[in-house]
C-alpha cells in the first residue's frame, strides 16, 4: 500500500523516503537547478497529463524504433567499411568463397557471419527501420483521420510529414550501403531516374556517382548521408516534434468531462514515466524477438553487386514500394527533339512521386482554408463526423496501396497465378479510378454511420429485447442512452457551408466575387452541404421524441 | 477403429509386413534389374524403342504427330533428345493437360522405365542431348561459389537469387527450383524446356552446370540454413514488408492496446 | 471559450456544450457534458491481496529479465557463432543469432511488461484534468513585442540606410555560391562518356561463363548467352563501370523469323547481340523467352521483341535495345564490327 500512498501525495515523496538517499539526490538536483533551472522546467512538466488511448501510442512506436535504429546503427558503424574497393571474400560463408566484392559487401558479410551478435544487430536495425516507417505511416493516418492536424498543430503535422519523407530516404540510402545485388539494382534505378531529369540530369548523375555508374564513390557518399546528414536533421525534427507535443498538450477524444480547454488523463510522473518508459522496452523487446526469428535482407543469398547481373523480384523496401509501382506502370513515353531526349516514361513518375506525398501533406491547409476556422482544436473528430476528410484520406490510401500493388506486380502474378501484364493494366486504370470509387464509398459509409448515431441518440440503443404490444405488434425495446453517451455522440461540431460574401461592400460599391471565393464556396458546399453531412440531433428533437415516448 | 489398431499392434504384424516388403523388392529387382550384359544391350535398346513407340502412340501422338513431326498442338520432337523427354515427362509436364500460358509441373504418370523407353524412341527420331549421368550433376568436384556467380549471371533474372521462381510475360513464369532433382535441372539447362532458353555445353560448360547445381543445392535445398531465421519465402523486400507490417507493427499495436487499456475495475456484485 | 474572433458566418452555430470539468446534469440540455465520471476503484485499490499479487507479478517479470540477460551472456560465451540449429517451425537457423535475439527480446520485453503492469495495477489511476491555455499570446503581449521590434528595427537604421541593407543582402546571397562551387569536383563532366562503350571493331565476344571467346557454332537456336568484350577482366579496376555499359545478350534466331531488316543485317546468320542493359533505367534485362523471342526486364517489366529489332512491346521503356553489329573473324570467332551506334542504357537529356 505504501506505493499507492506515496503516489497520491507526490510532494511527500522526497522526504518520505528517508534513508539518507533523498538528500543526496536533492543536492544533485539543486546543483543542476542552479545552473539549468530544472525545477521551473519540472514544475510544468513533471505532472503533465497524457490521455490514454492506444492510438496515441503509435507515435511512441516511431520514436522508440528511431532510438533503436540509432543505437544499433552506431554499433554497425564500428564494423562496416563504406568502401567500394574490390576484395576477395574469405569469410565463413561457403557459397561466396573467393568471390570478388566491394569492401562494403565484405564487411557486411563479416558482421553477419563473423561478429558474434552482428547478424542480430543488423536484423534489429533493418526490422526497426521497416517498423519505424510503418509506424509513421499509421501514426500519420491516425492524426489525419481524427483531425489532430488542425490548429494549433499544423506545424507539427509538417514536422511529422518531413520525418516520414526523410525516413524514406534514410532507409533507401541505408538499404544501398551493403552493395549487394538487390540494393545495387535499386541504385541503378536511381541513376536512371536522375538521368531522366531534363537538362541537368546527366550532370547530377555524374556528380552523385563521381562519374559513370557505379564508379567507386557512391557507397561512401551514401554512408555519410545515411549516418550523419539525414539522421541529424531527423533528430532535430524529432526533438522539435516532441517539444511541440508537450507544448500543445495532447489531443483527446470527446467524452464526459473532456473539453476543448482541458486535457484529461494520467500524469507523466509516475504513470506515463512507467507506461512510456516501459513501452520503449516492449518495443525493443518485440523487435529483438522478431530479429531472432525472421531473416531480413539476407545479402549472402543475393550476392555482391554487379551491373550485369540481376534477380527477379527486384523491389525496394516497402516504403519505396509506391514509387516502384509508379515507375512500373508508366507507359514508355519518350520525346526526341533537336538532339535532346525528354524521358517522360521515367520523369513523369519522378514528378508524381513527391506529388503523392505532398497531396496528403497540404491537406490540412486546404481544409483550414475551406472552413475558415481560426480556433484551436483539441478535441479529436470521429472520422465519420467529417465525411469529406475521411473520404479523402481513404482515397489517398487507396491510391498509395494501388501503387504498392504495382510495385509488387511480379510477385502478385506468380503467387496468384495472374498475368503480369493484366496486373499492370489494372494498376494503370485503378490509379485514376480506385481513389474516386474509394472516396464515394467512404463518404456514403460515413453518412450511414452518422445516421445511425442520430438514430441511437434519438431512439436509444437497440436492446435486443422484443416486446409484444397489446394489439399484437412486436417491437424492439430501445434503451435510452446515459447522459455521458448522449454527450459523447453529440459533442462534435457541424459546419455550415460558406457563402460568397456580399457582392456589395460597405460603401455600396459593387464588387465581383473572386474566383477563389467561388471555389471556396463550392468546396464548402461539398464539405458541409446537405449532401455531405447528416444534421446531428438537436435538444428539441430529442425532447420531442422522448416526451412522446415514441418507441420507433 | 479399435479393432483395427489392436490388430496392427499384433506382434506378428511387423514380421508379415517385413516379409511382404522383401518379396516386393525382390520381385521388382528381378523385373527391372539391368541385365548388365553388353551383348544384350542392343536388343534391349531396340526393345525399348519399340516399347517407347507404343507408349508414344497412346500418350503423345495426338499432339506431336504420329512420327514426332509435330502438329499445330505440339512442337516437333525430332532432335530434342532423350534429355528433353526425361525432363518433360519426368516432371509431369508432359503429357499436357490443357492449353494455357505454360504447362505446369504435375504428378508424374509414367514410371521411370517407361520414361526411358519413351526417351529411347524420341532419340531414335533424331540425335539430341542424352540423359545426364550422376557423374554429370553429382556434387563431386563442384565449385559452389563459382556456381553462385554463374547462377546470378544466367539464371537469377528469371528464377530469383536462390531459385524461388519469378514472373514472365502474360501469365508465364519461371518455376521455383526447390525440390527439383539435380538431373532435371541439368536437363532443363541443356534442353531449354518451353520458353526457357537452352544453355548448351558450348556456352555453359558441363563443369559450369555442375557448379550451378551444387550452388542450388547449397542455397535452396532441404537443409539450407537460413541464419537469420524465417526465410519469408526468400522473395526479398515484399514479403519482408508484409511481415514487418503484420507481425512487427501488428504486435506492437497489440501491445499498445494493452498498455493503454483501462485496468479492470472492482465490480460491485 | 476561444471564440472571440470568428468572423466567418459558416462556423458552427452551437458551441461546445462543455462547461468545464465539473458538469451538472442539466434538465434543460440532455446533451450537456456531465463532467468527469467518478473514479472507480480497481481490485488492487481495495484488495491488498490483489495488490500483493500484482507486486509479485511485477517482481517476477523483472526477475525473468535478469535471468534472460544472464542467458544472453551465457549464449554469447558458449555458442559457437557458426553453429546451425533446427528450430521448428522456423527451419535451420544460426543458433547464436536465435539465442541472443530471444534472450535479448525477453530481457527487454519483461522490463517493459513489468513497468506497465506496475503502472496499470498499482499506480494511481485517478484521471486528472489539466487546463489548457491558448497558444496565441494575449494582445498586450503581442503589442509589447511589436513595439520592441519596432524600436530595435529603428535603432538599427536598416530601413533608412538602404546602402547597408542592400550590400548586406548581396553579400549574404553570394557567399553560399562558394559552397556550391566546392561541389564541382564531386564528379567529372559527362562529356560523351555515356555515348561510348568498350566495344570497337575487331574485339572478340567473350563468353561470360567460360571466359573463352565465342564461336558462331557455339550459339544454338533457342539458347541464351552473355558476353563481354575481349580484354575486360573481373579484376580490372574499371570492370564494374565498363560492364555496366558493355554487357551483351546473345541469342540465335532462325533468320526467317527475324522481322527487322537491319537486325538481320547486323546479325551473323541469325546470331544477334543486344545490349543487356535495359533502356528504361538500366537493369540487366535478360528474361528471354525462347519461343516468343520476347525479353522481359525483371525490374519494371519492359518487354522487347528480339525478333523485331528489340522494339518495346510492353512496359515503361522508351526505346529499343541497342544492337551491336557482329561478324565472324577468320578463325570462326564472333567479333564486334564497331561500337554500339547509339548510347546504351537509360535515356538522358543529351541522348537525342
Amino acid at each position: 500500500m505504501s506505493t499507492t500512498a506515496s503516489n497520491t501525495n507526490p510532494s511527500a515523496d522526497g522526504p518520505g523516503r528517508s534513508r539518507g538517499k533523498a538528500p543526496a539526490g536533492e543536492k544533485v538536483a539543486d546543483w543542476a537547478d542552479g545552473r539549468l533551472g530544472i525545477y521551473s522546467l519540472a514544475k510544468s512538466n513533471m505532472r503533465k497529463i497524457f490521455p490514454d488511448h492506444w492510438s496515441f501510442m503509435l507515435g511512441e512506436v516511431c520514436l522508440y524504433s528511431f532510438i533503436i535504429i540509432i543505437l544499433t546503427g552506431v554499433y554497425l558503424t564500428l564494423f562496416f567499411h563504406p568502401s567500394m574497393n574490390e576484395v576477395e571474400y574469405h569469410g565463413s560463408y561457403v557459397p561466396l568463397q573467393g568471390q570478388l566484392m566491394s569492401e562494403a559487401f565484405n564487411s557486411t558479410m563479416h558482421i553477419s557471419f563473423d561478429v558474434r551478435g552482428g547478424l542480430l544487430i543488423r536484423q534489429i536495425h533493418h526490422w526497426a527501420a521497416l517498423i519505424f516507417l510503418a509506424g509513421m505511416f499509421v501514426h500519420m493516418m491516425r492524426v489525419f483521420f481524427t483531425g489532430a492536424f488542425r490548429k494549433p498543430r499544423e506545424v507539427n503535422w509538417l514536422f511529422g510529414f518531413l520525418l516520414f519523407v526523410l525516413g524514406m530516404f534514410t532507409g533507401f540510402t541505408g538499404y544501398s550501403l551493403p552493395d549487394d545485388l538487390l540494393s545495387g539494382t535499386g541504385v541503378r534505378f536511381m541513376e536512371g531516374a536522375i538521368l531522366s531529369v531534363p537538362i541537368v540530369g546527366t550532370y547530377l548523375s555524374f556528380f552523385l556517382f563521381g562519374g559513370e555508374f557505379p564508379g567507386g564513390d557512391f557507397v561512401a557518399r551514401f554512408y555519410s548521408i545515411h549516418v550523419l546528414l539525414l539522421p541529424g536533421i531527423m533528430l532535430g525534427l524529432v526533438v522539435g516534434h516532441l517539444i511541440l507535443v508537450f507544448y500543445h498538450k495532447h489531443t483527446q477524444f470527446a467524452g464526459p468531462g473532456k473539453t476543448n480547454n482541458n486535457v484529461v488523463g494520467m500524469p507523466l510522473l509516475p504513470v506515463y514515466m512507467a507506461k512510456a518508459g516501459g513501452f520503449f522496452f516492449l518495443v525493443f523487446g518485440v523487435i529483438a524477438a522478431i530479429a531472432a526469428i525472421a531473416s531480413i535482407n539476407p545479402i549472402w543469398a543475393m550476392g555482391p553487386y554487379r551491373p550485369d547481373q540481376v534477380s527477379t523480384g527486384a523491389q525496394p523496401d516497402w516504403y519505396m514500394g509506391f514509387s516502384e509501382g509508379l515507375i512500373r506502370v508508366m507507359p514508355g513515353w519518350e520525346i526526341n527533339f533537336w538532339g535532346h531526349t525528354l524521358v517522360l516514361g521515367v520523369f513523369i513518375p519522378l514528378v508524381i512521386f513527391p506529388l503523392v506525398l505532398v497531396a496528403i501533406a497540404v491537406y490540412p491547409f486546404i481544409e483550414a482554408w475551406v472552413t475558415g476556422d481560426k480556433r484551436e482544436h483539441h478535441i479529436l473528430d470521429r472520422p465519420r463526423n467529417v465525411p469529406t476528410r475521411t473520404a479523402f484520406g481513404v482515397a489517398w490510401m487507396t491510391w498509395y496501396f494501388v501503387l504498392l500493388i504495382g510495385g509488387g506486380n511480379d510477385l502478385i502474378a506468380t503467387h496468384f497465378h495472374l498475368s503480369i501484364n493484366s496486373i499492370t493494366w489494372f494498376v494503370r486504370v485503378a490509379f485514376f479510378v480506385a481513389p474516386v470509387v474509394a472516396f464515394v464509398i467512404t463518404k456514403r459509409i460515413c453518412l450511414g454511420l452518422q445516421r445511425r448515431d442520430r438514430e441511437t441518440v434519438l431512439h436509444g440503443r437497440e436492446s435486443g429485447i422484443i416486446k409484444r404490444l397489446p394489439h399484437g405488434e412486436f417491437i424492439e425495446v430501445h434503451e435510452p442512452l446515459s447522459q455521458e453517451q448522449l454527450h459523447t455522440l453529440t459533442a462534435h461540431e457541424q459546419y455550415r457551408p460558406a457563402e460568397i460574401g456580399p457582392t456589395v461592400d460597405d460603401n455600396g460599391v459593387e464588387r465581383k466575387a473572386k474566383g477563389s471565393e467561388k471555389l471556396r464556396a463550392k468546396l464548402s458546399e461539398a464539405y458541409y452541404g446537405e449532401e455531405a453531412q447528416i444534421p446531428k440531433p438537436t435538444v428539441e428533437e430529442y425532447k420531442e421524441i422522448t416526451s412522446g415516448h415514441g418507441h420507433h | 477403429m479399435k479393432k483395427l489398431s489392436a490388430r496392427r499392434r499384433h506382434p506378428l504384424a511387423a514380421v508379415v509386413v517385413l516379409l511382404l516388403a522383401l518379396a516386393c523388392t525382390g520381385g521388382l529387382y528381378v523385373l527391372f534389374a539391368p541385365t548388365d550384359k553388353a551383348a544384350a544391350d542392343e536388343t534391349a535398346q531396340s526393345l525399348a524403342i519399340d516399347e517407347g513407340q507404343k507408349l508414344y502412340a497412346v500418350g503423345c501422338a495426338s499432339c506431336h504427330g504420329t512420327g514426332g513431326q509435330g502438329s499445330s498442338d505440339g512442337p516437333s520432337l525430332v532432335g530434342v533428345g532423350a534429355a528433353a523427354v526425361d525432363f518433360q515427362v519426368g516432371t509431369g509436364r508432359m503429357p499436357a493437360q490443357q492449353p494455357g500460358a505454360q504447362v505446369p509441373k504435375k504428378k508424374v504418370i509414367y514410371t521411370q522405365p517407361q520414361i526411358d523407353q519413351l526417351a529411347a524412341y524420341i532419340s531414335s527420331l533424331g540425335a539430341g542431348p542424352s540423359v545426364p549421368t550422376k557423374g554429370d550433376y553429382g556434387p563431386g568436384g563442384a565449385d559452389i561459389a563459382k556456381g553462385g556467380e554463374l547462377f546470378r549471371t544466367n539464371c537469377a533474372q528469371c528464377h530469383n537469387f536462390t531459385g524461388k521462381g519469378g514472373a514472365l510475360t502474360h501469365g508465364k513464369f519461371a518455376p521455383d527450383l526447390e525440390g527439383v532433382s539435380p538431373k532435371h535441372i541439368y536437363e532443363a539447362m541443356q534442353t531449354g524446356p518451353q520458353n526457357m532458353p537452352s544453355f548448351p555445353d558450348s556456352t555453359l560448360s558441363e563443369q559450369n552446370k555442375k557448379d550451378i547445381i551444387a550452388y542450388l543445392d547449397a542455397v535452396n535445398g532441404d537443409d539450407t540454413e537460413s541464419p537469420g531465421g524465417l526465410e519469408l519465402g526468400g522473395l526479398g523486400p515484399v514479403s519482408e514488408g508484409l511481415f514487418g507490417w503484420i507481425f512487427g507493427l501488428g504486435s506492437l499495436i497489440a501491445v499498445a492496446v494493452w498498455v493503454a487499456a483501462r485496468t479492470a475495475k472492482a465490480k460491485k456484485s | 471559450m476561444s471564440s472571440q474572433d470568428i468572423p466567418e458566418e459558416n462556423l458552427p452555430a452551437e458551441q461546445e456544450h462543455a462547461h468545464g470539468a465539473v458538469g451538472v446534469a442539466d434538465e434543460k440540455d440532455p446533451f450537456a457534458d456531465p463532467g468527469l465520471p467518478p473514479h472507480e476503484h480497481r481490485i488492487q485499490d481495495i484488495d491488498e491481496r490483489a495488490a500483493r499479487r500484482s507486486e509479485r507479478a511485477v517482481a517476477l517479470l523483472f526477475t525473468v529479465s535478469m535471468l534472460a540477460t544472464v542467458g544472453f551472456i551465457a549464449s554469447y560465451v558458449t555458442i559457437p557463432h557458426e553453429r546451425a540449429v533446427y528450430v521448428f517451425p522456423i527451419g535451420h537457423v544460426n543458433a547464436l543469432n536465435f539465442a541472443l535475439g530471444l534472450t535479448l527480446g525477453v530481457a527487454l520485453f519483461t522490463i517493459g511488461a513489468g513497468a506497465v503492469h506496475w503502472a496499470r495495477t498499482l499506480m494511481s489511476d485517478v484521471e486528472i484534468a489539466d487546463e489548457r491555455h491558448p497558444i496565441e499570446a494575449a494582445p498586450e503581449v503581442k503589442a509589447k513585442v511589436m513595439a520592441d521590434f519596432r524600436d530595435g528595427a529603428k535603432e538599427s537604421a536598416l530601413g533608412r540606410r538602404k546602402l547597408i541593407r542592400n550590400t548586406m543582402f548581396g553579400a549574404l546571397a553570394l557567399f553560399p555560391l562558394s559552397g556550391v562551387m566546392l561541389l564541382r569536383d564531386l564528379g567529372p563532366l559527362p562529356g560523351t562518356k555515356l555515348r561510348h562503350t568498350m566495344w570497337r571493331k575487331g574485339l572478340l565476344l567473350v563468353n561470360m561463363n567460360t571466359n573463352e571467346p565465342l564461336r558462331a557454332s557455339d550459339v544454338a537456336v533457342g539458347s541464351l548467352t552473355f558476353a563481354k568484350p575481349e580484354g575486360l577482366e573481373e579484376h580490372d579496376e574499371d570492370f564494374q563501370t565498363e560492364i555496366a555499359k558493355a554487357a551483351l545478350m546473345i541469342v540465335r534466331i532462325q533468320p526467317d523469323n527475324i522481322k527487322d531488316k537491319r537486325e538481320l543485317e547486323w546479325s551473323h546468320e541469325g546470331i544477334v547481340a543486344y545490349s543487356k542493359i535495359c533502356t528504361h533505367v538500366g537493369c540487366p534485362i535478360s528474361l528471354y523467352e525462347q519461343q516468343t523471342h520476347h525479353v522481359l526486364c525483371p525490374c519494371h517489366q519492359s518487354t522487347f521483341d528480339l525478333s523485331d529489332g528489340a522494339r518495346v512491346i510492353f512496359g515503361p521503356a522508351g526505346h529499343a535495345l541497342p544492337q551491336l553489329r557482329i561478324g565472324v573473324n577468320d578463325d570462326g570467332y564472333l567479333e564486334a564490327l564497331g561500337d554500339f551506334e547509339e548510347p546504351v542504357g537509360p535515356a538522358f537529356w543529351e541522348r537525342g
